[in-house]
């Protein structure tokens, strides 16, 4: 790991100021992602601000009926809330479905957002990789790509953004609190908050630099059936191939997010409007215009079998 | 076999031995990297681990686990993948199992931390220490404490209703099952494969518990 110093924040805006005025310097929170990352020199920051002592640890309820959940509660917590449990449980599988108990203790609500992606060409710092390198290249591009991205690509990177607990919250519309080094605050909805490659996969959300987030906030309640389902290679502690996060009403109507197959969460209103016709309705909008590769090509039949699954009455949330 | 030769081996004597001569062989490219780079101010650290208080100063790179391991010379706790992924390292802090590998020691200034050590001992085993035992829940033992670490943090985690990938009825008290049990261990990875041991032992505690 190449030396950095370590502060403590004592203020959010401080906070920001303190990563904003430092070329290098990070946010630090529960560190399960960062700190893997700087063993492999991945990432090199000179200075990290641990965000622990700001005071982000609660779920509070908002005056218009819903929830906001501080930065720094951990995945565990925020998913174990009984008023998440009851009323957001597709929050609640998503995030039981990722990493393991021990990370999930330590992993933050901010934080899983704020992961990076899993592509082994990321984690393999002898082959060229646009995101962890701008300029040298993809090597994920003709090389093995059997869990990259389907759609949202470019031609300078296919990664996926990797977690779960983001599906769930595009799904429900959920928004991204912030504050930036002047005190300044924003709210972005979470379906602008991570971006697409374009020709700038190095940057994965639209953060300024040093702006920090400080809770995500969960709309009122939708009520309906909250599923959240994930194929992956293994039955538990592995990154998902395909997941689909979805909330349906009695009267087949809904809203559905799939993991897995893109650089951010993915859902269309055009595929939340194709829930009545059925599963293979919704995959082909939400999938129009899909790039596959030839490794990965068995996505797209999959997403419409996941999502049939999820579908299933039987299989309640 | 027993040894009778005089020659007083201990495993970790073998594994000192080891790593030293790796070191070694290790120094000069550790040294062109170290030149490169001013050292580091060290940070005070205090750390309550197993109701012992200790004042450290430490490099703010130094990983709760080589705190434990290196500093405290508490090496009970194991270091397998070093990223996450196996679970050896698994601690508890402040009543929630971790894995120590992925947290930097000064994160943890002024917290209660629990290791193995703080479990049981060899003369009063923890009754998870003693279910292993009785259950056979190990071959070659270098998962256990992580193991161990980890079931004892499980079973709090089900009586305060943390709900898991497996529970089918999020409204309703969750239940030490077997397949609750595994997907709850599931971060903990046993390469000889004592899977099933692992949680029937588990399972016995749990129902003494219950």
């Amino acid at each position: 790991m190449k030396a950095f110093t370590y502060e403590r924040a004592t203020s959010p805006a401080a906070a920001a100021a303190a990563v904003a005025g430092r070329p290098g310097a990070k946010f630090l929170a529960g560190g399960t992602n960062l700190l893997d990352l700087m063993k492999l020199e991945i990432e090199t920051p000179t200075h990290l601000v641990d965000v622990q002592d700001l005071k982000f640890d609660r779920i509070d309820a908002t005056a218009d009926g819903g929830l906001r959940v501080g930065a720094f509660v951990s995945n565990t917590a925020l998913s174990a809330d009984p008023r998440v449990m009851r009323d957001y449980a597709v929050l609640t599988r998503a995030i039981q479905a990722g990493a393991s108990g021990q990370l999930r203790n330590k992993a933050t609500t901010a934080g899983n957002l704020l992961q990076r992606t899993r592509c082994p060409y990321f984690y393999d710092t002898n082959q060229p990789c646009n995101k962890r390198s701008p300029g040298s290249g993809c090597a994920a591009i003709g090389g093995y790509s059997r869990q990259l991205a389907v759609i949202g690509t470019s031609d300078q990177c296919i990664a996926t953004y990797p977690g779960d607990m983001a599906v769930a919250l595009r799904v429900l519309d959920a928004s991204v609190e912030t504050i930036d080094p002047k005190g300044a605050v924003r709210t972005i909805p979470l379906a602008d908050f991570h971006r697409l490659p374009g020709k700038s996969p190095e940057i994965d959300t639209v953060l300024a630099p040093g702006e920090l987030i400080t809770a995500v906030t969960l709309p009122r309640p939708l009520g309906g059936r909250h599923v959240y389902r994930k194929v992956r290679d293994r039955a538990s502690y592995a990154f998902a191939l395909v997941s689909v996060a979805a909330v349906i009403q009695p009267d087949g109507t809904g809203r559905v997010a799939f993991g897995g197959v893109a650089p951010r969460p993915w859902r269309s209103p055009a595929a939340d409007a194709a829930l009545p016709h059925g599963g293979a309705a919704v995959v082909a909008q939400a999938f129009a215009g899909a790039k596959p590769t030839r490794d990965n090509a068995f996505k797209l039949p999959l997403a419409t079998r996941t999502l049939a699954a999820a579908l299933t009455p039987a299989r309640t949330a | 076999m027993e040894c009778t030769d005089g020659l007083h081996l201990s495993r970790r004597g073998v594994l000192a031995g080891g790593v030293a001569s790796v070191a070694v062989a290790a120094a000069p490219a550790a040294e062109a990297r170290l030149a490169s780079a001013a050292p580091p101010a060290m940070m005070p650290v205090s750390l309550e681990v197993n109701g012992r208080h200790h004042d450290l100063r430490l490099d703010p790179r130094t990983t709760l686990l080589d705190t434990l391991r290196d500093h405290l010379q508490l090496t009970g706790t194991k270091k397998g993948c070093d990223h996450g992924q196996c679970g050896a390292c698994t601690v508890i802090v402040n009543g929630h199992r971790i894995n120590s590998c992925l947290s930097l020691a000064v994160q943890h200034d002024r917290d209660r931390i629990t290791t193995i050590e703080g479990l049981g001992t060899p003369d009063r085993l923890h009754p998870m220490q003693a279910a292993f035992v009785r259950h056979d829940g190990f071959q070659c033992g270098y998962c256990t404490p992580g193991q161990i670490c980890s079931a004892v943090a499980v079973l709090d985690e089900i009586k305060a209703g943390i709900p898991s990938h497996v529970s089918h009825d999020l409204a309703t008290p969750m239940r030490p099952t077997n397949t609750e049990l595994r997907e709850r261990m599931s971060g903990n990875i046993c390469r000889c494969g004592a899977y099933s041991n692992i949680a029937e032992a588990i399972t016995e505690v749990a129902g003494a518990a219950a």
